[in-house]
Parts: structure tokens; C-alpha cells; sequence
């Protein structure tokens, strides 16, 4: 906690400007879609997220919980229903055709299935290339030297790489392609939609190194969207925590994961496997019944059916996010205690 | 405990050789365990290095060298028919990605009855009271509003949930579940594996379980093989295994995972390079090229599978840890 306060008096002032100023403001981001009987899906229900210059945020939640369509709808593909996104001020939905693609290589996206998001009929390389000749501006020489460039710094081999076909890669070369592809335009915002859920925890470890590194070596600021709060400690310094389409607590990674004050943050804790056969297994009541459709979220607090600490109140009022200590949000009328002197969460 | 009697599964000396265009591959290179009745064995291994093949080969889906002994019985010498018999009914399978392994234009009552009516010859009415029952031991709330959908209209838990009915409709005495939880979300896993338990504490029935990842299956395995290009390279009981692990690559997996105890921000020791082709092995110890420990001898010798008989705990390795 003391590490959040401390670090804000010992920045520059040029510092203290990025961070009152964040990279990327999401306000009241809204994202629906029609669905059959004039129903609506209600994806993404008024989401407000700030990423600061060099910062990586973490997005968790189950599958269905609108955390790729939140990715999505920053990318502008396609654009929120409703809501801003701001990078640097410059509110994206607000552009259209060339004035968004002039822009478009600020923020770039990497995706869950590496394989299936590389053209399988191209080389690789052209695919990590595709960006530059879409934004213009380079000639076909500088073109293929920033390639080489980007897949020497991802750890593929421009000789042996250029020109495989996807299939010809693995899963984890494959992403390391998504990966050279996204930065070739030198963005400042790297969204990760679950990069390393389809990979082997070997692999997994070798992206999330990588994926360190490059933050570091770029500059950049990363939205990193995951189900594994494990994988998010490792790799985020601020995590969201997302349901059905809201967001139930943010916090810097220490406290969240020290002392989680929405019961739905710690029955993802809960879930997180352990690597050791003398641990107890987790309690699979944590979470009862079904998960709700996003057809038809419940009234007041989305997790109220599931939650074991629900009250009337949760069906009546929805609660807002709030401050409960320093930068640490949550949106519950029933948070866990979060001073750990009374027991907070202490991995048991 | 431990004898012919108890021992549902004995594999010895399992080779799976495939022809390629670069010549012939081994994924399953003299693969031996022995699996007790109810059991769990878990596979844990990367991408590539045969588990998948392994199940393959234990099912009689791959041609296989080698001796499968299933419940007392040759499999080798059994005919089509009689292994037909055996598969579906006395070995349930369970794949990673129920979206594809389920028929998607078929509903789900039509599919976990199909086994219950080819294998126990029961009635259609017959079978779709026992898919209810079915269906709620797996944990599906409302098992009746489910019967007369199809696979598209189930979350991916709810799918796994349905592959597993399936699998568990004509009572087998042995599961195989090949990365079950992969594709799922971690909530959905830990309520699948909890469920794995509870079917087999109830069921009497062995699993083997294939994943890569040893957090997963640490807390359901009795005994954990690990495997690497194809082989075994190390197996023993798992509290033996996660208090002791020998062979460096064991212990490079686990030191790969990310742990909720762990700093912040913290950097995985990870594993360089991926796992060898098959068609071009390398010389001695095939995980020498990546292994920090690796001398002299581990790249022109192979180490044998060696037992410490005390601890039943087998590793192949010149310079364990």
C-alpha cells in the first residue's frame, strides 16, 4: 500500500503529468448487441478504466463477461454503443475512416488463438509486415528491415521465420508473430486478449517473459485480459476484475491479491489451481448456480444469484464502485474485511 | 494393495511409429505403467511430446507395438469387434474441446443415450431417465430443459459437463480425460476437477488424466507420469513426486508455472527452445539441449528409466536432481 503513495513523491514532474494523465481513459463504455426476439445482449454495462503511460492493467473474469468485448470496442472493431475512449485525450469514437487509421497505430491488439489469428495462406513475415503497408509511409526495403527488426526482438529468426506458413509454426512462435505484428507500428497501447490461454505453461512462460521485456524496451502500456489471476499477478501492476459486464474491483496487484474485497475476486482466487498435492482442493460451492445471460442481467449487483454474502439490498440498489483504501475500488454494498490485521486474504 | 489383482491397466514397452514424409516418427517410445483400480494417473507433458498419442494407443485407435493387459485381457488380441466393446463402455474418454468432440446436430439426450443403447442395450425410454440422472450427477441444474438441446446452446462448461455424462453413461471402469479443463475458464475447471473426484470416489472407477500443467493435476493424482518426446522420463506417486522431483525437466515445468503466492511482476524461469522433432531426435538424453544440467555424457548417451524401489519413484536422468 505505502509503495502507491511513496512512489507518487518521488516521480519527476514530467512523471506526475503521465500519471494524472493516463494513456488510455475508458468513460461509460457501453457495448450491446441485438440478438433474435429484439432482445439485447448487454456485452459491456458502463465501464470506466484509466491506463497510465507504462503501465500494464489486467482485465479478469470468466469467459462471457464482455472482457473481449471491451477489448474489441477500444480497438474500434467495431465501436462502442455507446461511451468514450480516449487515448491521450482524442476520443476515439469520435474518429471515422481515415482520421481513425491515421491513428490506428497507437494501439494495437494481440489475440487468444495465435494460429487462427495469422492468414494461413501468407508467409509470416508478410503477415508481421501487413500493418505497415495498411498504415503507409514506408517503402518496401524500410518495410522489410523494421519485419526483420520486430521478429529478431520477439525471438523469431528473420532467415528461418520469414517465410513459413502459420501451420508451420508452433503455437508459441505463432504468437510470438501476433506479438511482432502488433509492435512493428510502434504502438503505445498493447491490448492482450488472453495471449497466453491456449499455450502450455512452458510457453506461457516464455510469452509473459517476453512480453515483460518488450514493455519495458518500448515503452509500452498494456490492457492484459485473462481468466488466471496467477498469470495477471505475473505479468500487471493494476487489476480489474470484471463481471458480467461491470467491474467489481480494481487495485493495485499487491493489495488486490493480498486482501480482495469482492467476494467474486476470491472465489477467482479460490479457483486458481495449486501446484501441490497437500493443498486442499478448492471449494467448489464457492460459486453456485449458473452463471446469468447477459440477455438478461440481474437487477441491482450482477453477481447477487451466485453471491454467498447477497442481502436484499443487492437485489434493489446496484453498487457503485468506491473507494475502500487507497486506489483500491470496489463495487459492493458487502465487501470482505480488507484490513489484513482481521484476517484478510492470506493465500491460507 | 499393490498386485496382478488390483492392477486394472498394465502398459509395457508401448511404441507408437508413424511413417512421415521425413521418415519414420515415434511419439510413444517404450512407454511402461501400470494403473491400479481406481486410480488416478495423470500424463503431464508440452505440447508435442505424445500423450495425446499414448491415449490413442491405449484405446486401440493407432496401431501399437507392445503389451496392453485391460482388465486381465490382451487388448493386442482382441478382435474389432471386442475392442468396439471396450471402448465406450469399459473406457470412457473425455477430450479437451467438447465443442468439437460433441456432434453438434445431435441433441444431448440422443447422445449420451447412443453408447447406453449399442453397448447395455437399453430402451429409449429407458435411457433418457438414466441421461436425467446422468446429467445431475455431472452438475447441470434443470437436467430436463437440457435433454432436447443441441451442444452450440451450452456454455463450455456445460459442454464438459455433457462429454463427461457421456462418457460415464455405461459405467467404465476406466476414464481417460485428455487436458479436460484446458479450454475452460479457471472457476469452471476447479468445479470440473472437484467433479472428476467426487464420479470417482463414488464410481470405484480409475482416470488417467493428461495435462500440461502440474497444478492442475496435482491435487487429483495419485501417481504423475511425465513425458517428453516420447517418453516417460519420470514417475512416482504425486506427494513423493512434488516433494522430490529428480529429473531436471519435471522440475522445469513446475518452476514455469505462475504461483498466486508469488511477488508481483515476478520472471518465470522458463524453459528455452520447444520440444525436439521427432524426426530429428537428438543424440543421447533428449532433453539435454535444453537442460541446465546437461555434461558430457547426456548428449551421447541415453539414461534408462531407473526405479528407487523404496519410494516407487522411476527417473531416467545421468545427473538428477
Amino acid at each position: 500500500m505505502g509503495g502507491v503513495g511513496g512512489g507518487c513523491l518521488g516521480r519527476t514532474m514530467k512523471e506526475e503529468k503521465n500519471f494524472n494523465n493516463p494513456l488510455l481513459r475508458i468513460e461509460d463504455l457501453v457495448v450491446e448487441f441485438p440478438a433474435s426476439q429484439g432482445r439485447t445482449v448487454h456485452a459491456v454495462s458502463g465501464v470506466s478504466l484509466d491506463i497510465r503511460q507504462n503501465e500494464t492493467l489486467g482485465l479478469v473474469g470468466e469467459s462471457g463477461c464482455g472482457k473481449s468485448s471491451l477489448a474489441r470496442a477500444i480497438m474500434q472493431i467495431p465501436p462502442p454503443t455507446s461511451g468514450k475512449v480516449l487515448i491521450e485525450g482524442v476520443d476515439l469514437t469520435q474518429l471515422h475512416g481515415r482520421k481513425l487509421k491515421e491513428v490506428r497505430g497507437r494501439f494495437q491488439m494481440i489475440f487468444q488463438d495465435p494460429a487462427s489469428s495469422l492468414n494461413p495462406s501468407r508467409a509470416v513475415g508478410e503477415s508481421i509486415a501487413a500493418p505497415l503497408l495498411s498504415l503507409g509511409g514506408m517503402n518496401k526495403a524500410e518495410r522489410r528491415l523494421r519485419t526483420r527488426e520486430m521478429m529478431t526482438a520477439v525471438g523469431l529468426n528473420p532467415e528461418l521465420h520469414y517465410g513459413r506458413r502459420a501451420h508451420q509454426l508452433s503455437g508459441g512462435q505463432c504468437q510470438r508473430a501476433g506479438i511482432a505484428r502488433a509492435l512493428i507500428t510502434r504502438p503505445q497501447l498493447l491490448v492482450c486478449d488472453e495471449p497466453v490461454s491456449s499455450l502450455d505453461v512452458s510457453v506461457q512462460a516464455q510469452i509473459l517473459n517476453l512480453l515483460r521485456d518488450i514493455k519495458e524496451s518500448y515503452g509500452l502500456a498494456m490492457l492484459f485480459i485473462a481468466h488466471d489471476l496467477a498469470v495477471v499477478k505475473n505479468i500487471c501492476d493494476r487489476v480489474a476484475v470484471m463481471y458480467l459486464g461491470r467491474i467489481c474491483e480494481v487495485a493495485p496487484c499487491e493489495s488486490l491479491y493480498a486482501t480482495p474485497a469482492h467476494p467474486y475476486t476470491r472465489a477467482l482466487l479460490d479457483a486458481v489451481p495449486r501446484p501441490d498435492p497437500g493443498y486442499p482442493a478448492p471449494d467448489s460451492g464457492m460459486l453456485p448456480g449458473e452463471r446469468p445471460s447477459p440477455l438478461d442481467p440481474p437487477r441491482g449487483c450482477r453477481f447477487r444469484t451466485r453471491c454467498p454474502r447477497a442481502a436484499d439490498i443487492c437485489s434493489e440498489i446496484r453498487a457503485e464502485l468506491r473507494d475502500i483504501a487507497p486506489n483500491h475500488e470496489v463495487a459492493c454494498h458487502f465487501p470482505l474485511d480488507v484490513r489484513p490485521e482481521n484476517g484478510g486474504f492470506d493465500g491460507r | 494393495m499393490t498386485g496382478p489383482d488390483q492392477d486394472l491397466l498394465v502398459v509395457g514397452g508401448l511404441t507408437v511409429q508413424l511413417q512421415t514424409e521425413q521418415g519414420p516418427i515415434r511419439p510413444v517410445d517404450s512407454v511402461s505403467f501400470t494403473l491400479e483400480k481406481g486410480k488416478t494417473l495423470a500424463i503431464v507433458g508440452e505440447s508435442g511430446s505424445g500423450k495425446s498419442m499414448l491415449c490413442r494407443a491405449i484405446l486401440g485407435l493407432v496401431p501399437a507395438r507392445g503389451n496392453i493387459r485391460f482388465d486381465g485381457r490382451d487388448t493386442g488380441k482382441l478382435t474389432g469387434r471386442e475392442m468396439n466393446r471396450i471402448r465406450g463402455r469399459d473406457i470412457g474418454v473425455v477430450l479437451q474441446d467438447p465443442l468439437s468432440s460433441l456432434n453438434p446436430v445431435m441433441t444431448i439426450s440422443d447422445q449420451i443415450i447412443e453408447p447406453m443403447r449399442i453397448h447395455l442395450g437399453i430402451t429409449r425410454r429407458e435411457g433418457v431417465e438414466r441421461a436425467l440422472y446422468l446429467l445431475c450427477s455431472v452438475g447441470i441444474p434443470r437436467p430436463e430443459e437440457r435433454l432436447g438441446c443441441y451442444p452450440h446452446q451450452l456454455s463450455g462448461g456445460m459442454r464438459q459437463r455433457v462429454a463427461i455424462a457421456i462418457a460415464l453413461a455405461c459405467e467404465p471402469k476406466l476414464l481417460i480425460a485428455d487436458e479436460p479443463t484446458t479450454a475452460l475458464d479457471v472457476t469452471v475447471q476447479a468445479e470440473i476437477l472437484t467433479l472428476l473426484a467426487r464420479l470417482q470416489m463414488e464410481r470405484k472407477m480409475a482416470i488417467i488424466l493428461v495435462s500440461h500443467d502440474l497444478g492442475v493435476v496435482a491435487g487429483c493424482a495419485n501417481n504423475i507420469a511425465v513425458m517428453y518426446a516420447g517418453r516417460i522420463v519420470e514417475q512416482a506417486p504425486a506427494a513423493e513426486l512434488f516433494r522430490r522431483m529428480r529429473m531436471p525437466y519435471t522440475r522445469a515445468l513446475f518452476d514455469a508455472i505462475p504461483r498466486i503466492e508469488d511477488p508481483p511482476q515476478r520472471r518465470l524461469p522458463n524453459i528455452p527452445d520447444l520440444p525436439p522433432n521427432f524426426a530429428a531426435l537428438p543424440p543421447g538424453c533428449r532433453f539435454a539441449p535444453r537442460c541446465p544440467r546437461a555434461g558430457e555424457r547426456c548428449r551421447t548417451e541415453e539414461p534408462a528409466l531407473v526405479c528407487d524401489e523404496d519410494r516407487n519413484h522411476r527417473y531416467a536422468c545421468w545427473f538428477p536432481v
